[in-house]
């Protein structure tokens, strides 16, 4: 895996989110309560609201646009609601972030 | 004949290597040690208990002299190691002495990190990690000064009680939100805080530092949000790095600390490494426990034996301060995957929460409690299957199987005469008893006739149970809405508590109401968010973490992620200027829609979140603020030309609608609130629809509310004839203050007042001179606070973050 740093984990407020750009799209890093990161698509699997906007709470998200609650760890819809969105490895080493970018490549190609 | 074992370092994990050694290989080596520090081998984690007086430091040495003649072992005292010669084998201390070695082992420690902000450098700053930095704390502590302690951990925190228990009036000053973040849930990290401030100690999160004042001397510590802090002592207690920088200078690997393998052998093997300052499988430590690990796995592998292999394993923290029982274990973060339970015990001040995977106990956080600790962590390394007791596990070992288990049977046990409700001194015997004489099946019926659990509200719980007990089935707590899942108790009983109580932050409420998920979920923490801006306004920080991105933003999102942004136009009225910048502004941002709202006033659609600040700057210049068309706050004023131009108009319904925007602006309200204010009844500022309106008469201002044109649709109630334009607004602002207080997240005012019933709102409102002032001035007080412009503040630079992607990566592979 190719791992590209992204910055620090101090740069994404506790239960709230980033966004990384990428030519494939929007990348969102979650960090939770209790300081783990995720990453996904930044785009929600109803209709493609932008989850990096929703609210964080244990480690799922809240989809800004019409409210489906997205599992940061799977990517999976919660609930009634079907629908999963890509997770993107995340790796941290001490402050530092890094995610693999090659997963997203290989989607590219 | 012997070999020659040198060892770098007198600390707590060396010590422990030569004891086994000596235990297993007696005069295998002829040791020689050096120590930068000017002692013999003590038990640096007792530090704190010496600092706060609870121990002397001859209490706390490890190995005396004795034991190093004992052993015939030479101890250079205060000898610092200055080069090693991996060739010639042998180490030069800073004093001259040079040392030939077989095997040498780097035992470093760790120094602390101090940032380098300017006047980090200054008498009076200092560290804490040996007996040294002991002396100079308790020196400056006779002068019964202030101090400052940067570093909310549990170094900073150790030090900041030990200082207090001194005399000296201690400030701890913590970046993060939460104290203790690495090892504590936010719900523990402010019961903490809470616990640490009662001692009298100042706890300032989120406190960063700029510098450090004065002039040949401490004086004071200056934050980036410009507040100073007066100290005569700061102490530094950010962190700790692995000593490694002689290993570096030989040549040795090293990484974040020494790099060494599983049996503690660096990148040369005659040279062995461990403790604080030793990297083994990526990882580095900072308590004693793996320490100790690394010490027999070193000694093993000096005595001949290399089957000894260091593994990995968790450490639980604890923080030595006396009174205040916290423990912490493993992973504590949520999951898909993962169970929580959680006990809250607010009375108690107890918190404990376990998280499980798969039936599996992986990690624990405890305080107030911590007996249980021991047996948390054997189950957790045992990876007991806990199902058979899951019901029980939280209450701890004692409760598995036996009595006690079953909360009800706790209740039920409880004497008549045990004390229910503390407040109003009510006993079980007399609420059990007036629950059969006078039939009540509803809480508020025992409220009402017993007066338990109404007032601070912490014995629902208690009285709830005893409801179950005394009528069965016949009592359904169901009876009121909880806010969501995380708790029983509904809207207006969490309302009544935050005031109770003095509840000033959400993890406060979280604890303190036994919330049953440790960080609550999208519904609640709006909530709780509005609840406590609407009742602390001087004493809450706004959690922009639990407001939905349009209240975070400060815009409206769109569908297709972009967001709209609408300015205020005060009453509806604008000018050539304003309309020329709002062009000007459309132009230069590409703004791809431009529409005159419903509200009166003009929403640009399609801006892309990166230029929602510039765009602002540019409209701010031209004097506009931010209209809140994302709010659950004030929103527009609508009006009509009224007399100023209209044949038919009876006063300045402009002028008001104007006054009105301008002095409730920024308001945060339960649910959105519209405004409208006609010049006479045939309304073309439709203020009949609106939650507040009025419509303006010969006599008069007649003020409605209560309506309502969305998914609803209603006409307005009268509130009453007032007789200047100065009444109209006191009572339209002490009834928008009324609903602030009562209204329910998300509960329009027609929606409230149904609830509360209009006579009584007339009747507080109209009737009520002293009621209505009180709620006047409330309004006035929380708006010094609240009318800001948003947009104002991020164009000056607060939360950029929120504006920008942190990175932009993948371009250049792209291209390849
Ligand atoms: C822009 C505007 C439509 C327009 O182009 O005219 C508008 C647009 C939206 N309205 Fe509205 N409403 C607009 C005037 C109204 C009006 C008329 C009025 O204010 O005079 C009403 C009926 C009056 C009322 O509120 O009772 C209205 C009743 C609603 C409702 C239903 C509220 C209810 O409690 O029944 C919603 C849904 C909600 O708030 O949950 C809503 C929600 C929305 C949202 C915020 C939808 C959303 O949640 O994203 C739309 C945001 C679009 C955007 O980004 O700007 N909008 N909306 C109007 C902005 C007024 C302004 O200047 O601030
Ligand atoms: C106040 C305090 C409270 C603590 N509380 C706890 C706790 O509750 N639980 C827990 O598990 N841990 C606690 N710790 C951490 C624990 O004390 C350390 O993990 C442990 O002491 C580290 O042991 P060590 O042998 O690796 O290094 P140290 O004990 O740091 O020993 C390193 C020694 O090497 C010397 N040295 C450095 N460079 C040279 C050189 N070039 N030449 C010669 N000598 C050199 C240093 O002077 C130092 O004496 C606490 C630490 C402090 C400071
Ligand atoms: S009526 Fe309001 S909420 Fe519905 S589509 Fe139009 S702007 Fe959006
Ligand atoms: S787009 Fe996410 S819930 Fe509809």
């Amino acid at each position: 895996m190719i791992w590209t740093p992204i910055g620090s984990i101090n740069d994404i407020p506790r239960r709230g989110a980033r966004c990384v750009a990428t030519p494939q799209g929007r990348i969102a890093v979650f960090r939770t309560g209790d300081d783990k990161v995720y990453a996904i698509e930044d785009h929600c699997p109803h209709r493609g609201g932008p989850l990096s906007q929703g609210i964080v709470h244990d480690a799922s998200v809240t989809c800004p646009l019409h409210n489906w609650v997205i599992s940061l760890e799977t990517g999976k819809a919660q609930g009634a609601d079907e629908g999963v969105v890509r997770t993107i490895p995340v790796r941290i080493d001490g402050e530092n972030l890094f995610i693999a970018l090659e997963a997203l490549a290989s989607r590219a190609a | 004949m012997a070999q020659k074992l040198v060892v770098i370092g007198n600390g707590m994990a060396p010590g422990r290597m030569l004891e086994h050694l000596f235990e297993t290989a007696p005069g295998r080596f002829d040791v020689t040690i050096f120590n930068a520090e000017p002692r013999v081998n003590y038990d640096r984690i007792m530090l704190s208990p010496v600092l706060s007086g609870e121990k002397t430091f001859d209490d706390i040495v490890i190995h005396g002299d004795g034991w190093y003649i004992e052993h015939g072992v030479t101890l250079y005292k205060g000898h610092k190691v200055v080069a090693i010669d991996r060739v010639a084998k042998t180490v030069t201390s800073d004093h001259g002495v040079i040392e030939p070695y077989d095997r040498l082992v780097i035992a470093t420690g760790s120094t602390p990190f101090i940032p380098p902000v300017p006047g980090h450098r200054l008498p009076g700053v200092i560290t804490y990690r040996d007996l040294d930095d002991v002396d100079a704390m308790l020196l400056a502590a006779q002068s019964r000064e202030k101090a400052v302690v940067i570093g909310g951990g549990l170094l900073g925190l150790e030090a900041a009680a030990g200082l207090n228990a001194r005399g000296m009036d201690v400030t701890v000053l913590h970046l993060m939100p939460t104290l203790m973040e690495r090892q504590l849930d936010p719900a523990a990290g402010y019961l903490l805080q809470k616990a640490i401030e009662q001692r009298g100690i100042t706890v300032i999160t989120k406190a960063d530092t700029k510098a450090i004042l004065g002039e040949g001397k401490v004086t004071g510590v200056e934050l980036k949000d410009g507040r100073i802090i007066p100290a005569s002592l700061v102490v530094m207690a950010v962190g700790i790095r692995p000593n490694a920088a002689l290993a570096k200078d030989a040549g040795l690997a090293v990484n974040r600390g020494i790099v060494v393998d599983d049996g503690m052998l660096t990148s040369d093997p005659a040279i062995l490494s461990l403790g604080e300052c030793a990297e083994v499988a990526g990882n580095v430590y900072g308590l004693v426990a793996p320490l100790y690990q690394m010490a027999r796995v070193a000694a093993s592998h000096l005595a001949g034996d290399t089957s000894s292999r260091f593994t990995h394993s968790e450490t639980p923290t604890k923080l030595k301060v006396t009174g205040i029982d916290l423990y912490s274990l493993g992973d504590f973060a949520d999951g898909e995957d993962r169970d929580e339970i959680v006990l809250r015990d607010a009375s108690a001040g107890i918190y404990k929460r376990i998280v499980l995977k798969e039936n599996r106990i992986i990690g624990t956080v405890l305080f107030g409690e911590t007996s249980d600790g021991a047996w948390f962590a054997d189950l957790q390394k045992k990876a007991t299957d806990i199902s058979q007791m899951r019901e029980t596990l939280i209450f701890g070992q004692v409760h598995q199987g036996g009595p006690g288990a079953d909360p009800l049977a706790a209740v039920a046990a409880l004497a008549d005469d045990a004390e229910i409700c503390g407040c109003n001194g009510v006993c079980k015997g007399k609420i059990t008893g007036a629950i059969t004489a006078k039939g009540l099946t509803t809480l508020d019926g025992v409220r009402a006739h017993t007066k338990a659990s109404a007032s601070c509200g912490s014995c629902t719980g208690l009285v709830e149970k005893l409801m179950t007990l005394t009528l069965g089935d016949g009592y359904n707590p169901a009876a009121v809405q909880p806010m969501c899942t995380c708790t029983d108790l509904g809207h207006d009983d969490v309302r009544r508590l935050i005031k109770a109580k003095h509840l000033k932050t959400i993890p406060a409420v979280m604890q303190e109401l036994e919330w049953k998920t440790s960080c609550g979920c999208a519904k609640c923490r709006p909530a709780l968010n509005y609840y406590l801006v609407c009742d602390w306004p001087d004493g809450y920080a706004d959690d922009y973490q639990s407001r939905f991105i349009n209240e975070r933003a400060h815009a409206n999102i769109q569908k297709d992620g972009t967001y709209s942004v609408v300015p205020r136009m005060w009453g509806g009225m604008t000018s050539s200027h304003e309309l020329r910048a709002i062009a000007d502004v459309v132009d230069k941002f590409a703004i791809p829609a431009v529409k005159v709202t419903g509200g009166q006033r003009i929403d640009m659609l399609g801006i892309r979140k990166e230029d929602l600040p510039a765009v602002w700057a540019d409209l701010g210049k031209a004097g506009f603020v931010s209209g809140h068309a994302y709010a659950k706050g004030l929103r527009t004023v609508k009006t009509c030309v009224g007399t100023d131009w209209c044949r038919f108009g009876t006063q300045d319904s402009t002028g008001l609608g104007i006054r009105i925007e301008k002095f409730m602006w920024g308001s945060w309200t339960p649910a959105k609130v519209k405004m409208g204010v006609s010049g006479c009844p045939r309304n073309c500022a439709e203020a009949t629809c609106k939650d507040v309106g009025v419509i303006c008469v010969d006599s008069g201002y007649e003020i409605h509310f209560a309506g309502a044109a969305g998914l609803d649709i209603k006409g307005t109630e009268v509130l009453g004839l007032v007789k200047t334009e100065d009444d109209a607004l006191v009572h339209i602002v002490a009834l928008t203050q009324m609903y602030r207080e009562q209204g329910r997240y998300l509960e329009r005012i027609y929606k409230w007042a149904k609830r509360i019933g209009l006579d009584e709102i007339r009747r507080q409102i109209m009737d009520d001179a002293e009621k209505r002032q009180g709620y006047f001035d409330r309004f006035v007080f929380s708006q010094t606070f609240a009318q800001v412009d948003p947009w104002e503040e991020r164009v000056s630079g607060k939360d950029k973050h929120e504006f920008r992607p942190m990175a932009t990566v993948g371009y250049a592979q792209a291209a390849e």
